[in-house]
């Protein structure tokens, strides 16, 4: 996997510099390297593979062996800026409550899902009649993976029912470069083969409120976020 | 170089010997009594660098000592750790410099309950303070200091050795770079205890015990130690592990309808036990086991453990357990990893998949292996090793 993937060119241009970043299944973590170089990030990784949380152990990442159906009580809340988790949504038994945890544990949740209500994968249930096998889901039933795969609606539905704020959104196709779209537009849900969500948690801003950490110390102020070429949008 | 390969190298820069405590600095105990004159025997292996940069303290575990990384003089066997301390090995004294000291309590040289009480020019024995995982760590500080080193690189070790690690960690944050901590916990479980007493009343159960004074009488409670041995190893042992290296086989043909060491197992119990007499001492045994069942890192810190590390937010962490470890379940190293997170400690947490138990450890463990050296080589980088 190259650092040069679209989905991690992508999530760089998210992730603003110095920010604390979780990533949910960090593989051998290629990402958090790449921000951790390109951002300076303070990262974190969550992986459940011995032969990944290895090679993180000698990028000299702090990675945590674990899963993200199980394991993300590890991390106290709102200890991220930003929690990460890429293309594994749909393979988690509980994505619901993985995709509440993240907006726990971090401000800013970044997840991208495939689309299975993208054109090819529409044409191909309709012209074979099989489960559908394309270049964003490649597996046979037999051996896949991703048991929750949703549609574009389906996701946005989803990040509504949890009073999620899509701050920003993308469509990922084969290496091309990302592209800025509007997720519930009419066209998005055949177009966008895999979508990126900068999702955060919808709520009343209480000025009183401020956060702190386990001591009752304040947390630090943030920086501003500096600006992204992707549409924000205010509401879904 | 692949580190299973063969054994290490003979490594050539070995030092150490028995540091004193200066007069009028005697060890301050947790239980309020003070150790005067200390007495602590190390090993070191590698040379310090002009910016005293490199140190590593290398931890032991219950029954170990400072020859982790050479051979024991006593028993002439490999030091415990040699797969991991020596040239190309994750602990390269080439590099590092590499400190292993016998706790105190011990047996090997530092001071303990067989040394000799100034008091009445006779051993300790049951005279000697109780101490705890706090009083064998405040004694490694106070060798540290006398060494010249204010900062360790790393402090590292695994079952009893892992929890001095943890109590580095929360009593001596601002020495510590990183922090290395394998097969252990932040407390001792009720089922730890029991073990523990298991022993302990197998030893003073022995009529050679004698109030544990049995060196002044010229006797030792080698049977009680012995059994103590053999109830303790079972525990670092998997299910697994001792079915397949035993499984029911048999000394001899046939049984010998009698209570002789019949099955393979029994006789390697046997043999663990007796073999272990020669070179322990039995009121060291005591001690040290009282000093891992009073261990519990979260009830010194409010019962919060993460309060325990909360100075050590600098510190970077490697937390490292076994699947089939029951005598310190992955469990408890989750624990310690979720509360270093809820510190704000940098922390990587790895579960060795094996089904050698707690033991492994000690064994050919090429994932244990790597993650070490990973983390090594990539903190020592940081570093500017």
């Amino acid at each position: 996997m190259s650092a040069t993937r679209e989905d991690f060119a992508e999530i760089l241009r998210l992730v603003r510099p110095g920010a604390r970043v979780l990533d949910v299944g960090c593989e051998d973590g290629a990402l958090l390297e790449l921000l951790t170089r390109e951002m300076r990030i303070d990262g974190q990784g969550l992986e459940i593979s011995p032969a990944g949380v290895s090679a993180c152990l000698a990028k000299g990442l702090a990675v945590v062996q674990g899963d993200g159906d199980r394991d993300l009580d590890h991390f106290p809340t709102r200890s991220f800026d930003y929690a990460i988790l890429s293309k594994t949504l749909q393979q988690m038994r509980e994505p619901r409550r993985v995709l509440s945890e993240l907006l726990r544990i971090a401000d800013q949740a970044i997840v991208s899902v495939p689309n299975f209500g993208h054109w090819r994968v529409r044409m191909s249930l309709m012209a074979r009649g099989r489960m559908p096998e394309t270049r964003a889901l490649p597996d046979p039933w037999w051996s896949t993976p991703n048991i929750h795969l949703c549609t574009l609606r389906d996701f946005t539905d989803l990040c509504r029912e949890l009073d999620l704020r899509v701050d920003a959104c993308a469509a990922l196709s084969g290496g091309k470069p990302a592209r800025p779209i509007q997720p519930d537009g009419p066209l998005e849900n055949w177009r966008s083969e895999t979508a990126l969500f900068l999702l955060s948690r919808r709520v009343e801003e209480n000025p009183d409120a401020v956060p702190k950490n386990l001591f009752g110390e304040m947390a630090l102020p943030k920086p501003e976020m500096p600006g992204s070429k992707l549409k924000r949008r205010a509401k879904v | 170089m692949d580190a299973t390969a063969e054994p290490s190298p003979a490594i050539e820069t070995e030092g150490g010997g028995v540091w004193r405590s200066p007069v009028g600095k005697p060890l301050r105990l947790e239980s309020g009594a003070n150790l005067e004159p200390l007495e602590i025997a190390y090993k070191t292996y590698g040379r310090l660098n002009e910016t005293r940069s490199n140190a590593v303290l290398v931890c032991h575990a219950l029954t170990g000592d400072q020859h982790a990384g050479s051979p024991n003089p006593l028993t002439g066997r490999p030091g415990w750790w040699d797969r991991v301390i020596g040239p190309g090995l994750p602990l390269d004294p080439r590099r590092y410099f590499v400190i292993v000291t016998n706790v105190v309590g011990g047996c090997m040289g530092s001071t303990g309950p067989a040394s000799n009480n100034p008091k009445s020019g006779q051993p300790y024995g049951l005279a000697f303070p109780v101490i705890t995982i706090a009083d064998m760590v405040r004694a490694q500080a106070m060798l540290i200091d006398s060494l010249g080193i204010e900062t360790l690189f790393a402090v590292v070790g695994g079952s009893m050795g892992g929890m001095q690690v943890l109590q580095w960690a929360a009593d001596y944050p601002e020495k510590l770079f990183s922090a290395v901590c394998i097969a252990a916990a932040s407390r001792h479980s009720a089922q730890n205890i029991a073990f523990h007493e298991v022993g302990r009343q197998a030893i003073m159960a022995d009529p050679d015990w004698r109030g544990g004074a049995y060196e002044a009488e010229g006797v030792r409670p080698e049977k009680g130690l012995a059994v103590a041995r053999m109830a303790a190893h079972i525990t670092y042992l998997s299910e697994p592990a001792l079915q397949r290296k035993f499984g029911r086989e048999l000394q001899r043909d046939g049984l010998s309808w009698g209570f002789d060491a019949d099955f393979q197992v029994e006789s390697y119990l046997r043999h663990q036990g007796t073999s272990f007499v020669d070179r322990f001492d039995a009121n060291s045994y005591l001690y040290i086991t009282r000093a891992l069942d009073y261990f519990d890192l979260a009830a010194a810190h409010g019962g919060v453990l993460a309060e325990a590390f909360r100075k050590a937010r600098h510190v970077r962490f490697c937390v490292l357990s076994f699947s089939s470890d029951w005598l310190y379940p992955t469990a408890e190293s989750r624990d310690v990893v979720r509360a270093l997170n809820a510190a704000g400690c940098r922390a990587s947490f790895a579960e060795i998949e094996t089904d050698k138990g707690h033991d492994a450890f000690f064994l050919d463990e090429p994932q244990l292996d790597g993650a070490l050296r990973g983390f090594f080589t990539s903190t020592a980088q940081a570093r500017g090793l």
